[in-house]
């Protein structure tokens, strides 16, 4: 098959595009201790980081999937204004500043919050500055890709599957969970790993919702953050190039895991 | 078993309006053009749109809008085989044919599937996956899936429709033959008359969203009412108003006919019927006009030659007459009808 050209114009734009991605990568691997990184790995600051930044990433892509995918559900089966006002709703965190979105978590749920304050005297709960907040700091600011991928692939979902089904006496739990589900499962793959991608790099919400505190709410961002600051970029150099590597693996894996081979 | 039905079904700009009696055991054939609402009225029954209206199964309520009752499409027992299968892609065909069974929480629903697989022969399948099967094997199973759960009314959706001309033939026998062990109600909605003869008792015509004509398949096509029933039995159907020896017909012209009787009527011509001159024919006939061959057709052994003029028709006629006519494309051409060929029903 014989496609249209490319224009000169849009190939140069198109390769800029490129350079701006690269270049930021080639400078970190260039400028990378390469010959410190193995010490600096196990280096106890730099695992409570990254396993911190891997267990509520994955707590909150978890939390995602399991209020996510109802959550597509429901907006691909409205119509009209409620589904542009739930859409609006959903969507909200991709657009507000994640620092603005960890402020109104901490008026939500902070001590002194809408909802924090009842929590605290009825059960004496305190979210701000746990890991408990990081990992809603992280759900908060990455589940709307999740909800957005799934509602897209429940929308070009051929709604015969769900037809049949139902008329072979499906209940409405046995089509989700025999025939929806398994049929978005492409859909739901790529949704929570843009999810667990953007949970992995969050920083803004964190660190204004659940504080900087090592072992406790210092995930990676925070903690190359921090390195940047205090002790020059070569430790900042070597986090990142952690948390780059992790990300790289992580997904690697998980996808021939999940889709197999076609 | 029966099924009574007498539904409003509204989409859009479109409307349906449709009453449908069927008994147990019989087969209807829903047949109209691309459009008409047939897969409309199919999905209504099903449960799957809304209706204003009644739907009752076996004396049960599925449907009445005066009492907001609906039951769901689940809960009907309603069978629904579409055009092009709609197998599970994701599962083998065992547990396709299984998914019914496990939500009539059936005992052991695999080997039940399996046993419904091996009585149609499709039992060396049933690990495969849909995407492995032919287009008739898939068609099967998904018959296959749906009878497993005994429902009370079954609607067909253009079950062959999506299947090659090859193995069309195999697939409708064996159609046949499964709705001949079910004792439920059937409906079939298909476009095309060949399916519908070789599997309705009754057949119910829809155009526009209205029922346009009822009955056995033998009697609809003797006596077409619509354009589309009379390219389907393949005759020239003509409307106009009886004045006891002729036909005024809409446009002003006047068909002598045998016994036509008084009003509103509609006449068939067979194309059989319909005679081809060069010239001016002298004699008998008492049905003589000119026109144009604007089209020629050749049907086997027969050719189909498209007349226009005062009153456009079709004729048919033999290879040999084409060639010393001299027929082609734009041929002056000189039609002749016996009054006695003309058969005159009222409208």
């Amino acid at each position: 098959m014989s496609r249209a050209r490319v224009p000169l114009t849009l190939g140069v734009l198109a390769g800029a595009g490129l350079l701006l991605f690269l270049l930021p990568l080639l400078g970190l691997v260039v400028r990378a201790p390469w010959g410190q990184l193995g010490a600096a790995l196990v280096a106890p600051a730099t695992s409570t980081a990254l396993t911190l930044s891997l267990v509520c990433s994955l707590l909150a892509t978890a939390a995602s999937l399991v209020m996510g995918i109802p959550l597509a559900l429901v907006l691909s089966r409205t119509t009209g204004v409620t589904r542009r006002l739930l859409r609006a709703l959903t969507t909200l965190p991709m657009v507000l500043p994640p620092v603005v979105g960890g402020v109104a978590l901490l008026l939500a749920f902070g001590r002194r919050g809408l909802v924090g304050e009842a929590l605290n005297q009825a059960f004496g709960l305190q979210i701000p500055f746990t890991t408990a907040a990081a990992v809603m700091a992280e759900t908060f600011v990455a589940m709307p890709f999740l909800v957005i991928t799934v509602e897209g692939g429940l929308r070009s979902l051929d709604p015969r599957f769900e037809e049949a089904a139902r008329a072979l006496g499906g209940t409405s739990w046995m089509v989700f969970l025999r025939v929806t589900v398994p049929l978005l499962r492409p859909a739901i793959f790529s949704g929570a790993v843009l999810c667990w991608a953007r949970a992995l790099g969050e920083f803004g919400a964190t660190i204004a919702f659940a504080g900087n505190f090592p072992g406790r709410t210092q995930t990676v961002p925070l903690a190359v953050y921090l390195a940047l600051e205090t002790s020059g970029p070569e430790g900042a150099i070597v986090l990142s190039l952690i948390l780059l590597v992790v990300s790289v693996a992580i997904l690697v894996g998980l996808r021939d895991r999940w889709l197999g081979t076609p | 078993m029966s099924l009574e039905s007498d539904v409003r079904v509204r989409r859009g700009g479109f409307e349906l309006t449709a009453q449908l009696s069927v008994a147990g055991g019989e087969t209807v054939a829903v047949l109209g053009p691309n459009g008409a609402g047939k897969t409309t009225l199919l999905r209504a029954l099903a449960g799957l749109v809304p209706v204003e209206g009644r739907v009752m199964l076996d004396g049960e309520v599925l449907d009445d809008s005066a009492s907001h009752k609906h039951v769901p499409t689940e809960r009907r027992r309603v069978g629904l085989v579409f055009q092009d299968h709609v197998l599970f892609p994701h599962m083998t065909v065992l547990e396709n044919v299984a998914f019914g069974l496990r939500a009539q929480r059936i005992h052991d629903p695999r080997t039940a599937a399996r046993s419904w697989l091996e009585s149609a022969g499709l039992g060396e399948k049933a690990s495969a996956m849909p995407r492995e099967l032919s287009g008739g094997q898939a068609q099967r199973v998904a018959l296959l899936r749906t009878l497993a759960t005994e429902p009370r009314l079954l609607l067909l959706d253009e079950p062959l429709s999506a299947l090659d001309v090859s193995v069309r033939a195999e697939v409708r026998r064996d159609l046949a033959k499964q709705l001949a062990g079910f004792a439920g109600v059937r409906v079939l909605v298909t476009h095309d008359p060949v399916e519908a003869m070789a599997l309705a008792d009754r057949l119910v015509v829809i155009e526009a969203g209205k029922v346009v004509q009822t009955g056995r398949p033998a009697d609809v096509t003797a006596r077409p009412r619509s354009r589309f029933v009379a390219d389907l039995a393949g005759v020239n159907l003509l409307r106009g108003q009886a004045h006891g020896d002729h036909i005024r017909l809409a446009g002003g012209t006047e068909i002598a006919a045998a016994e036509a009787g008084q009003g509103d009527v509609f006449a068939v011509i067979h194309p059989r019927a319909v005679a081809l001159y060069l010239s001016k024919p002298a004699g008998t006939p008492r049905n003589v006009w000119q026109g144009n061959a604007d089209g020629v057709d050749v049907q086997g052994d027969r050719v189909r030659v498209r007349v226009s003029g005062s009153v456009p028709i079709v004729a048919e006629v033999t290879p040999s007459a084409v060639r010393e006519l001299g027929l082609e494309a734009g041929a002056q051409v000189w039609v002749s009808v016996k009054a006695t060929e003309v058969s005159v029903y009222p409208a």
